[in-house]
């Protein structure tokens, strides 16, 4: 199996921008506006009703579900509304939110540290959860139900990931400078939950300064168990599978999860927030975002409240400086970009670039595919694009799925180095549900042809026993007669 | 030239015996119905005027039914059968069934219900749970929406509904 | 403040067709400019005559099915089917030659397939077939190189015009006088004759490496298609692949009987090996899709070159060899689709 990435790019970080100063925390809002399903899986069930005065930090929604994550007030106040509110990850559907009006007082939710060597996994997996937690990396999926399945092996191999690998992204960064031994405590933490014995933190070569702090933090803290890895800057290598390719040379199975393999990974920002939590009892409410790009006066990290418009954060950097293309949440690969700058700040949101035209490079005029193969050069899955391409665009669903449409990361590395500027990543988010929606149909068939195989057995053999006693009542009956006479 | 001929004749006889006896016309017969069977959405409802979808499948391979004749399927199960026999497509017979845009699944008014389980024995895939005289429910995740249990009922409590009217409700 | 917006990813590499067909050009200058040294002006005169039939057939093609003019007139692809023709015609060919192989080649094998990156074959390897099948005579009219030392009669520029335009030669010069074969027909010639291969190359027209003249020109499409692999234009497989399996018979059978087949440098120099290679297999429309389908598929092309050139009726494979392989490309493509990652090989 191979240890290097395969294909990926090399590409400009634009990261200096934002890491010249420290990291700042903003204040709190006058009102924050808390979508309900900013995490994967199900949206968090609201525990308070409008009018409900709450404090910073106290549960204002529960998870409800196996996969889901509960929430919690960023700023003390009243609840102003629950209502749908226009989020940054969902273009065209309003999500419903919890709108709190900051009464000033920060006032905050009584909280307490917790020895968490005392508790056994189960529970420290239940009491993270209870945190709010969620996976700080982007992708937002809740912690615990990732610890749990991480359970169910023994003494899996956890990574924190520091790799931050997208351009203009450096939150990872800062806060691995500043906060690295919170985040090695967190590393600990998680350590116990999931029974490790090995812990890898894992940083990209072109964080230096990062890298050092970690290592003294580790030198200091002496535990043998957490080791820090460089790992070459490549795009995307800090995408979780990759990462996990690459400090264990083993691929994640397509059909399974890290966990089938005895690994876990883990973003190094949850780790804090982890240790956040169990130290000082404050649950996820606020977190670390980059606001950066040629369009920003003073580009830098801010700790923000989650809720906050992401407009204060443009005006707490300095405002806007020149004509706006683009204003991306996220990088610039895979960043989404956000229509309005009124939006809030969730779990999700690492980075804001106000992108000048400069800063980017836009699509040109579309051209037929050329059938190059650059594309599948730079595909880290291993993908062949140009031919997800043509059975895109002519509907071919069976040939998309075999040839692997549903392990494709997104990434964007195809559409970078496509000479006929095909927008190679949106044709496949576009192509995948209608893929999904063909597997579960075909999964549903398949059940439904077991049951009715296994009803059809059922009553043969029903009548086959009915047949057989009736056969037994004729020749009892018989016998009955000759000896009967 | 005549050496030429009879040479490639030869050579065509052997290799037509070797393909003929590589499989039986039972095997082949059968392993061309499980292929169509595959195709089918396996809601068993008997449309297709087969008791099943397996039934079906084994018509159309015998060349006995067209591949046009399950509307649950829609067109794209004919497209699919289409094109695995290397025929033309064709759309869904109408008379066969109407093609839905929305999948329907069987709902039964539990207040309704007197417990009869005629519904349950007509279900082929067992997706109704209940027994005499206790209330029956439909497992909505189990239903294929062949619509077999509705006309069973004595009192009417079961109609077909869209999924989302049934979470709702 | 509202802004627009677009899917990601936001930034590309400022990457073009145009930028990669520029390239190839570029890369095939050194070639064109050796060419002009020791065969004389024609081949410009063929090169623009090819090139601007090619760009009058894609813009009255791209009328025919509604497409815009801006960006597919200007992408370079035509300019390369031009150019690539006009580089395998001799450079006295008459007008109506280059022009009918390059409108064929633009408008049946690239439009009629639907455009570019739609064709399953290599437009301009088809307009020479086409020529080469329909035409033979013109296509042996080959001149000898422009060297100090072999006293040949040759035509001037205003004569390379006049031939070329009026369908015939002047009054003063003969097709015997003047043509001189190429050196795999001479070769060719020779060892059917009953000469060895040593004898063969005796003649004054054969250097160490290949026949003069055409060795050089040989040696400079080498250099441009090293050129385009650091740039990264096109990929080893294909060349490697293709030259390999020219070289390797070609050896072995030398080996096995020097006197009768040539060795792998004569090989390697002679004909469109280097072209083909270089610029021609490496068509990426035409050829295979994963780097072990290229692999496949460049080796391809070089056997059966190899086959045409030593036991075959024409004197070059090349072109045939490309059009097979393309034809073959479906079928390599199914059975060479590289393993995802994560799954199982």
């Amino acid at each position: 199996m191979k240890t290097a990435l395969h294909g990926g790019l090399r590409l400009p970080g634009n990261k200096q921008r934002s890491t010249q100063k420290p990291l700042r925390l903003i204040p709190a809002p006058a009102q924050v506006v808390l979508p309900l399903d900013q995490h994967a899986g199900a949206a968090a069930i609201p525990v308070v009703k409008v009018g409900d005065r709450v404090l910073r930090g106290q549960l204002i929604a529960r998870a409800e579900s196996e996969i889901s994550a509960s929430l919690h007030a960023s700023v003390a106040g009243t609840v102003r509304a629950i209502e749908p509110r226009p989020v940054p990850y969902q273009r065209n559907a309003p999500s419903t939110c919890i709108v709190i009006d900051n009464d000033g007082s920060d006032a905050a939710a009584s909280a307490a540290a917790v020895d968490y060597a005392a508790l056994d996994p189960r529970a420290l997996s239940e009491y993270i959860g209870n945190g709010g937690m969620v996976g700080l990396g982007g992708a937002a999926f809740p912690t615990a139900p990732k610890l749990r399945r991480g359970q169910q092996g023994d003494g899996p191999q956890l990574i924190l990931n520091g790799a931050e690998c997208e351009p203009w992204i450096s939150c990872d960064d800062m806060l691995m400078r500043e906060s690295a031994q919170q985040i090695l405590r967190g590393a600990a933490i998680l350590c116990h939950a999931l029974q490790a014995s090995r812990c890898i933190v894992v940083i990209e070569d072109d964080k230096p300064i990062a890298e050092r702090a970690m290592r003294a933090a580790q030198a200091a803290l002496h535990d043998e168990r957490i080791v820090i890895q460089s790992v070459p800057t490549i795009y995307p290598a800090g995408g979780e599978n990759q990462v996990i390719t690459t400090v264990t040379g083993l691929e994640v199975p397509a059909s399974g999860l890290p966990s089938d393999m005895g690994v876990l990974c883990h973003n190094v920002g949850t780790a804090a927030a982890i240790a956040r939590w169990i130290d000082d009892g404050e649950p996820l409410i606020r977190r670390i975002v980059t606001v950066t790009g040629s369009g920003i006066s003073e580009p830098g990290n801010l700790e923000a409240w989650l809720g906050t418009p992401m407009s204060e954060l443009i005006a707490q950097s300095g405002g806007y400086a020149g004509s706006i293309a683009r204003l991306l949440m996220g990088g610039s690969m895979m960043g989404l970009a956000l229509p309005r700058d009124d939006l809030p700040v969730v779990k999700a949101s690492n980075c804001l670039v106000a992108a000048l035209p400069a800063d980017l490079h836009l699509r040109g005029t579309e051209m037929p595919c050329i059938r190059c193969g650059n594309c599948s050069e730079a595909c880290p899955v291993m993908l062949l694009p140009q031919q997800l391409h043509w059975f895109a665009r002519s509907h071919d669903f069976s040939a998309l799925e075999s040839l692997g449409l549903m392990d494709c990361i997104e990434c964007g590395c195809c559409d970078y180095v496509c000479p006929s500027q095909i927008p190679l990543a949106q044709q496949f988010r576009d192509a995948k549900p209608a893929l999904i929606e063909r597997l579960t149909s075909r999964q549903q068939a398949l059940q439904a042809r077991q049951r009715y195989e296994s009803r059809d057995e059922r009553l043969e053999r029903i009548e086959a026993e009915r047949q057989a006693k009736l056969a037994e009542k004729r020749k009892a009956m018989t016998q009955n007669t000759t000896s009967g006479g | 030239m005549i050496v030429a001929i009879l040479v490639m004749i030869a050579i065509g006889t052997v290799l037509a015996a070797v393909l003929a006896s590589s499989s039986s016309t039972a095997q082949r017969q059968q392993l061309l119905t499980e292929r169509i069977n595959e195709r089918l959405p396996q809601t068993q409802c008997g449309r297709c005027t087969f008791t099943g979808c397996k039934p079906y499948a084994a018509a159309v391979a015998r060349g006995e039914a067209d591949i046009n004749q399950c509307p649950p399927g829609g067109d794209a199960t004919a497209k699919a059968l289409a094109d695995l026999l290397g025929r033309p497509p064709k759309p869904v017979d109408p008379r066969f069934g109407a093609v839905l845009p929305r999948p329907l699944v069987a709902w039964i008014d539990e207040p309704a219900c007197i417990g009869c389980t005629k519904c349950i024995q007509a279900c082929p895939v067992d997706a109704i749970v209940g027994a005499s005289k206790f209330m029956h429910t439909v497992i909505t995740a189990q239903c294929t929406g062949c619509e077999l249990c509705v006309a069973p009922c004595p009192v009417d409590c079961i109609e077909m509904r869209t999924v989302t009217d049934v979470a709702l409700s | 403040m509202t802004f627009a917006t677009s899917p990601a990813p936001h930034v590309v590499a400022p990457n073009s067709v145009r930028r990669v067909m520029v390239l190839v050009l570029f890369a095939l200058a050194p070639a064109i400019v050796m060419h002009v040294v020791f065969f004389g002006v024609g081949l410009l005169v063929q090169v623009s005559l090819g090139v601007s039939v090619a760009l009058l057939s894609e813009a009255i093609a791209l009328k025919l099915r509604d497409k815009p003019l801006h960006p597919f007139l200007t992408d370079g692809s035509a300019i390369i089917t031009g150019v690539l023709l006009a580089m395998c015609l001799p450079p006295l060919a008459p007008w109506w030659l280059v022009v009918s192989g390059s409108a064929f080649a633009v408008l049946f094998a690239k439009h009629l397939y639907g455009g570019l990156g739609s064709n399953p074959f290599n437009p301009a390897m088809v307009g020479y077939a086409v020529l080469l099948v329909s035409f033979p005579a013109q296509l042996t009219q080959w001149l000898p190189p422009q060297l100090a030392d072999l006293q040949l009669m040759r035509p001037g520029v205003g004569d390379t015009f006049y031939t070329i335009f009026m369908g015939h030669l002047p009054a003063h010069l003969t097709w015997d006088a003047i043509t001189s074969p190429t050196p795999l027909t001479s070769m060719r010639n020779s060892l059917s004759m009953g000469m060895t291969m040593q004898e063969a190359q005796a003649n004054p027209m054969f250097g160490a490496l290949g026949g003069r003249g055409w060795d050089w020109i040989n040696l400079t499409l080498l250099g441009g298609g090293v050129w385009l692999l650091v740039l990264r234009i096109i990929r080893w497989h294909i060349p490697a692949a293709m030259l390999a399996a020219i070289a390797v018979p070609a050896a072995v059978m030398n080996a096995v009987d020097p006197g009768a087949y040539p060795g792998l440098t004569f090989h390697l120099t002679a004909g469109a090996s280097m072209l083909g290679a270089f610029f021609i297999a490496t068509d990426p429309i035409s050829a295979a899709t994963s780097n072990r389908g290229k692999l496949i598929y460049g080796a391809g092309i070089g056997l059966i070159t190899y086959v045409i050139r030593t036991w075959g009726g024409y004197p070059d494979g090349v072109a045939f060899a490309v059009l097979m392989m393309n034809a073959a490309v479906p079928l390599i493509d199914r059975y060479t689709v590289p393993r995802v990652y994560g799954h199982a090989p």
